[in-house]
């Protein structure tokens, strides 16, 4: 499988990482590089082979549902570009 | 004593033990090397004011006979691990001035055992890279030089490159990495350190900035094996903040330093004989098969057959990861913020001017494989694979084999701007030796076997069963014992 130019400006919207047009053939050629190098996994046979997801079998952890942490909101603010109060402060969303 | 910057971590430890040395002096000699290295570009932060006020702790505690594990220790901290009150990177702009409010577990285990902290070690941003060509904050460079080509910058490899340069510069006595796919490893061997990848879950990542959460583990570059054992140690532990870290004591790993291996199985895998192998690389094989066989071990051939497969995999799962871990760059909660006119637009031109060009390449592979219509024939495709991959070690160590030999890297270190310019793929050769270990959550160990006929350091790897890092440090330290010593060029690099 390969990218065109239009499968490209997709992902990088969906990536949330703007792209100006110099830059979409450029990137069309690197991503396809990748793309053929992962090709040659369509030869192996997976037929019956579960996906892993863990890299060792282990149980996942639970713990009591109590409030472990908290009241730490100036330590949650303090590398903030932009706060207000104790908010974050980001452009208008809504209309 | 002489320059205290030639101790081995070990001989450091039992220098202020017995009051030969002061935490102060080895701590002030560091950093003064330090200071003479910046040509290196091996620090991102450095932090002095912080590591003497640590050592003149440890000298107070020496004093009293209160010393810990790692008393007065001056080690570097890779910049990945977020360190209270300290500027931490990822070696990105678009953490900007990012200053954590907490300590990673394993910097704090560290510091809970005493050790003192140089400073924040470069890395290949958010750690994707082979050659620590990708960092914001320029490459570093390794103190090895080739045979005859004193020009020539040589890359200490990466993404770990910060740390082994450091180590290798006897800038620090150690220092700790992260391995997602030989991050740890292909550097060590790049410059004739000791590098181990622990077991999944040996090493709480929580406070270690993400790249692909199901392959990174936390480990330690060092001078020597011993050196390496005795950081694991410290490192090593059950952290309830991290679900994956496994509750299960921790040896000590310096007592596996200089056991026997007689009668130990050693697995040599035929698929790892890749097409175009260098003769040089094949000798250094057989030459580790030769001096783990006069140790006494026994050496089988076994196969791995979805060798191949390893890479390419790891080129899907770890993007996919990383598009994942990295959305948490917003330019909202911390960093870098780009205006835009509205949201999007703000999310689009920070993600766009604060990430270079590897990172945004993977975040987009990632992306892509993780789409709708994509998913199946991408990701889930290659976690099949995994498992396969990881079957095959399982099916090694079934048949009795306790760990496999092979080559750490395909080739020697290489210099600057001499491998991906065209084609990112080349770089990602690197890793070809090292990432199998990642995918299957296997411990490995890079230590070195001697010098190339260009004068650069090559490195063997030794995999080993899940929590049997016990038995790699042995048989790395039988390989260290009967490979050619390397010595670090005198120090050129030095301003004065």
């Amino acid at each position: 499988m390969s990218v065109d130019s239009a499968t490209v400006r997709r992902i990088a919207h969906l990536s949330r990482i703007a792209i100006d047009d110099s830059e979409v053939e450029r990137l069309r050629g690197e991503l396809n590089a990748i793309l053929a190098f992962v090709e040659t996994l369509s030869e192996v046979d997976i037929d019956g082979v579960e996906p892993l997801t863990s890299a060792l079998p282990m149980q996942m952890k639970k713990r009591a549902d109590v409030v472990t942490d908290g009241g730490i909101c100036d330590d949650i603010l303090a590398n903030a570009p932009m706060r207000e109060d104790h908010y974050f402060v980001v452009p208008k969303v809504v209309e | 004593m002489s320059d205290p910057t030639h101790l081995s971590l070990a001989e450091a430890r039992d220098a202020l033990k017995s009051k030969r040395l002061s935490a102060v002096e080895l701590t002030q000699a560091h950093i003064d090397a330090i200071q003479e290295s910046r040509a290196l570009n091996c620090f991102i932060t450095e932090t002095p004011e912080l590591a003497l006020s640590q050592a003149r702790d440890s000298d107070a505690r020496i004093a009293r006979g209160d010393a810990r594990p790692l008393e007065g220790l001056p080690l570097g901290i890779k910049d990945l691990y977020c360190s209270k009150g300290v500027r931490t990177t990822a070696g990105s702009r678009i953490l900007d001035e990012f200053t954590p409010t907490y300590e990673s577990t394993v910097s704090a285990n560290l510091l809970r055992d005493g050790a003192a902290t140089l400073g924040k070690l470069n890395l290949d941003e958010f750690a994707m890279g082979s050659s620590n060509e990708t960092s914001a904050f320029g490459p570093v460079v390794s103190p090895w030089r080739r045979a005859g080509d004193p020009d020539a910058r040589i890359v200490p490899g990466g993404s770990s490159g910060g740390s082994s340069a450091a180590v290798a510069a006897h800038l620090c006595l150690g220092a700790t990495a992260t391995d997602t796919g030989g991050s740890i490893r292909q550097p060590a061997a790049f410059t004739g350190t000791v590098g181990v990848k622990p077991t999944y879950g040996r090493c709480s990542r929580w406070g270690i900035v993400a790249f692909a959460s199901s392959l990174d583990q936390a480990g330690p570059i060092a001078r020597n094996v011993r050196d390496a054992a005795i950081m694991l140690r410290s490192m090593a532990g059950h952290d309830p903040k991290d679900t994956t870290s496994v509750d299960a004591p921790v040896p000590d790993y310096e007592a596996a330093v200089g056991a026997s291996v007689r009668g130990r199985r050693i697995g040599v895998p035929k698929e790892y004989r890749i097409d175009g192998m260098s003769a040089e690389i094949a000798a250094l094989w057989d030459k580790g098969v030769a001096w783990l066989k006069d140790a006494g071990a026994e050496i089988v051939e076994i196969s791995l057959p979805h060798t191949r497969y390893a890479l390419p995999t790891y080129y899907i799962i770890a993007p996919a990861e990383a598009s994942s871990n990295l959305a948490r760059y917003d330019g909202v909660r911390y960093g870098r913020r780009e205006q835009g006119r509205d949201i999007t637009d703000m999310y689009e031109k920070t993600r766009a001017t604060g990430f270079g060009p590897e990172v945004r390449r993977r975040i987009m592979i990632g992306t892509y494989v993780l789409s709708a219509g994509y998913y199946d024939a991408y990701y889930v495709r290659a976690q099949k694979v995994r498992s396969l991959i990881k079957r095959d070690f399982d099916d090694a160590f079934a048949a009795g084999v306790d760990a496999v030999l092979t080559p750490a890297t395909p080739s020697t270190a290489f210099a600057q701007g001499e491998k991906g310019a065209a084609d990112p793929v080349e770089m990602y050769l690197n890793d070809v030796f090292t990432v199998t270990v990642n995918m299957a959550g296997l411990p490995g160990v890079a230590v070195p076997g001697g010098l190339a006929e260009n004068g650069l350091p090559l490195g063997l790897q030794l995999i080993g069963r899940p929590f049997d890092e016990e038995t790699l440090f042995s048989l790395a330290a039988a390989i260290e014992q009967a490979a050619p010593k390397i010595e670090c060029p005198q120090p050129w690099w030095r301003e004065n």
